[in-house]
């Protein structure tokens, strides 16, 4: 199975919304990878554009964000533009349907922590990166700050998404069984 | 232990459970639309699987961006056409034929109680109207049910939002659902399904329930349903009248999809319209609710009426009432598009369309238009738009701009003044 974790980037808001993350201008495309630069494009965090530096935004694997990540459009283009990014875990207090639905579909992970963990993981000092173990439903999150401990996070995964995960997806699996 | 109509359906359609939480269901129909299917109909052909499940059951319209804006677009509704045509699917409506695809199809009579329907387009609760089960998903989901005529979904659980009171006049089902979503929030029904009961749901047309059902997406929800009656059977007689001996048969038929009286619910909101104003939307997200009197005097750039929320042929009549012998306020743009073409050639044989020249509006083809700022009246930076569609979203009709949405009432109110107003402060 695939290894998922790596560098992480936190968005601290709730109610992001996949007109945020991908705006519909870009759903004339037709392929995946006509989507790549223009992840969080519409994004507002605190009132300001999200704007991170290309550099932090390549090598980010990993996102953490608070409650009801994804709502809003069901457009799928909003889970393929982290894929296309090589951003394979979402972590957040809760997603909408459609948008966790659309990640487990396309065999990435949406994890879902308590709001007392996803605090814990905000406050970390220096740069955020996550190691998923999908054995033992574990997150880890380390920081390159000194005197930054480590954060353990305990997570549940519905039985069936995580099948899906390791069938690489929803259609694959569905052709097999149905 | 009762059912809830929801868990009925799900019993109904049941294929497999892989696991407690998961039931993998039959689908009665799916629908399609030129945004999210093309990238499924190429993964589909990618991989060696370009096949439909059942073409009597797909139905498939381009509706976002029609006619074609520009070689993109193009592009998706000629995969679309080419699809359609390959696979023989008849009920597929291109230019002349098309619009919004959640006003379409239930006028063409495609769905009905008892139903499973999906489509990659999040609006789908809507057809829960006519007390289906109705849930929006994505491209992956969709290609699966173009495929193999099945979709995954958790074990449903049900909030009961029961309805009570007397409408004033110019309230309508609108703005009860922003009232529902301003008190539950934009997650307060995340992977739950709403059920709108009680007297004043029983009382609303099916145009209205469907305005109610549109928006059970924007609190979080799978899918809003209401218990099919006697105005649903009317209103697909038409279509059903072959199957049933007479209409009473068919409401009694219907009976089957209501939910248990000893159904058990998630838990039960209970909602007194008796008092409510006129709602509107003042952020950016569809829970940031007021009554409209709180907003009054804020000016607006353009009022559009229309989408799969408000283009209805009554929602027309409520803004006609209040246009009728009025103009739009100077320097406001005002745009209507009817969301099909029978809603269309009602409109014009009312003297509706009339109205809405005469006050000066565009009046645009059946389409999405820029309910979702793809064309046909993206707004500027800093520009103001009193909407009838159901997303406020930052960005949503254009960058930069921002959405207020409301009735159509409100929305014939505030074009005629330039500021957002009351309905019921206009008089006639
Ligand atoms: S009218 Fe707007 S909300 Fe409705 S289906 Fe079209 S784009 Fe979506």
């Amino acid at each position: 199975m695939k290894q998922f974790g790596g560098p992480a980037i936190l968005l601290d808001r709730s109610d992001i919304n996949t007109d945020e993350i991908i705006p519909a201008k870009y759903l004339t495309e037709i392929t995946k990878t006509a989507l790549k630069p223009h992840l969080l494009e519409d994004l507002l965090l605190d009132g300001k554009p999200f704007a991170p530096p290309a550099e932090t935004l390549a090598k980010t694997r990993v996102v953490i964000t608070r409650a009801n990540f994804g709502c809003g459009s069901s457009r799928e283009h909003a889970v393929w533009v982290f894929e296309v990014n090589d951003i394979n875990v979402i972590v957040a207090e809760s997603f909408a349907r459609i948008f966790r639905q659309n990640m487990f579909n396309c065999g990435i992970l949406a994890v879902e922590l308590d709001k007392a963990q996803i605090d814990a993981l905000f406050a970390m000092k220096g740069n955020v990166s996550v190691a998923i173990d999908l054995q033992r439903d574990l997150l880890t999150a380390t920081s390159d700050s000194p005197g930054q401990a480590a954060v353990q996070c305990s997570f549940a995964l519905n039985p069936f998404d995580k099948k899906l995960v390791a069938a690489g997806g929803w259609l694959t699996y569905a052709d097999s069984a149905y | 232990m009762g059912k809830t109509l929801t868990e009925k359906i799900f019993a109904a359609h049941l294929r497999d459970q892989p696991t407690e939480d998961n039931m993998i269901l039959d689908l009665d129909v799916v629908m399609c639309h030129e945004i999210t299917t093309p990238i499924a109909i190429m993964d589909l052909m990618e991989k060696g699987m370009d096949k439909v499940f059942d073409t009597t059951k797909i139905k498939a319209v381009i509706d976002h961006v029609t006619p074609a804006k520009d070689s993109k677009t193009a592009m998706q509704g000629k995969i679309m056409r080419d699809w359609a045509r390959r696979h023989d699917i008849k009920d597929f409506f291109d230019i002349g034929d098309n619009g919004v695809c959640h006003a379409l199809f239930p006028e063409k009579g495609f769905v009905r109680p008892g139903y499973t329907v999906i489509m990659g387009d999040s609006h789908t609760c809507t057809h829960g109207a006519f007390g289906a089960f109705a849930a929006g998903v994505g491209t992956t989901d969709l290609e699966v049910g173009i495929y193999k005529g099945v979709c995954s979904f958790r074990v449903p659980k049900t909030i009961r939002v029961n309805i009570t009171g007397a409408l004033q006049p110019r309230v309508t089902a609108k703005d009860i659902i922003l009232a529902i979503i301003g008190k539950i929030s934009v997650n307060g029904a995340t992977d739950k399904i709403l059920e709108f009961v009680g007297p004043v749901v029983d009382s609303l047309s099916m145009a209205g329930r469907m305005t109610l059902c549109n928006m059970a997406v924007e609190a979080g929800a799978t899918c809003g349903v209401c218990m099919p009656d006697r105005t649903t059977a009317l209103y697909l007689w038409p279509f059903i009248s072959a199957d049933y001996p007479s209409l009473d048969a068919a409401v009694e038929d219907y009976r089957r999809w209501h939910s248990d009286p000893d159904a058990v619910y998630d838990r039960t909101l209970d909602v007194d319209v008796s008092e409510l104003a006129p709602q509107c939307t003042f952020a950016y997200k569809p829970d940031q609710v007021k009554n409209i009197g709180e907003l009054a005097g804020t000016p607006v750039d353009q009022v559009y009426i229309g989408s799969c929320t408000n283009g209805r042929i009554e929602d027309l009549r409520d803004a006609a009432t209040i246009l009728q012998g009025r103009r739009l306020a100077p320097g406001v743009r005002g745009i209507v598009t009817p969301a099909t073409p029978l809603i269309y050639r009602m409109a014009l044989e009312e003297g509706i369309i009339a109205t809405f020249l005469a006050a000066g509006f565009c009046v645009l083809n059946p389409t999405c238009g820029a309910c979702l700022g793809m064309s046909c009246g993206v707004l500027a930076p800093g520009e103001v738009c009193a909407s009838t569609t159901n997303r406020n979203f930052n960005g949503r009709m254009g960058k930069g701009g921002m959405v207020h949405l409301m009735s159509p009432f409100s929305a014939a109110a505030t074009a005629v003044t330039g500021v957002i107003t009351d309905p019921r402060d206009i008089n006639n």
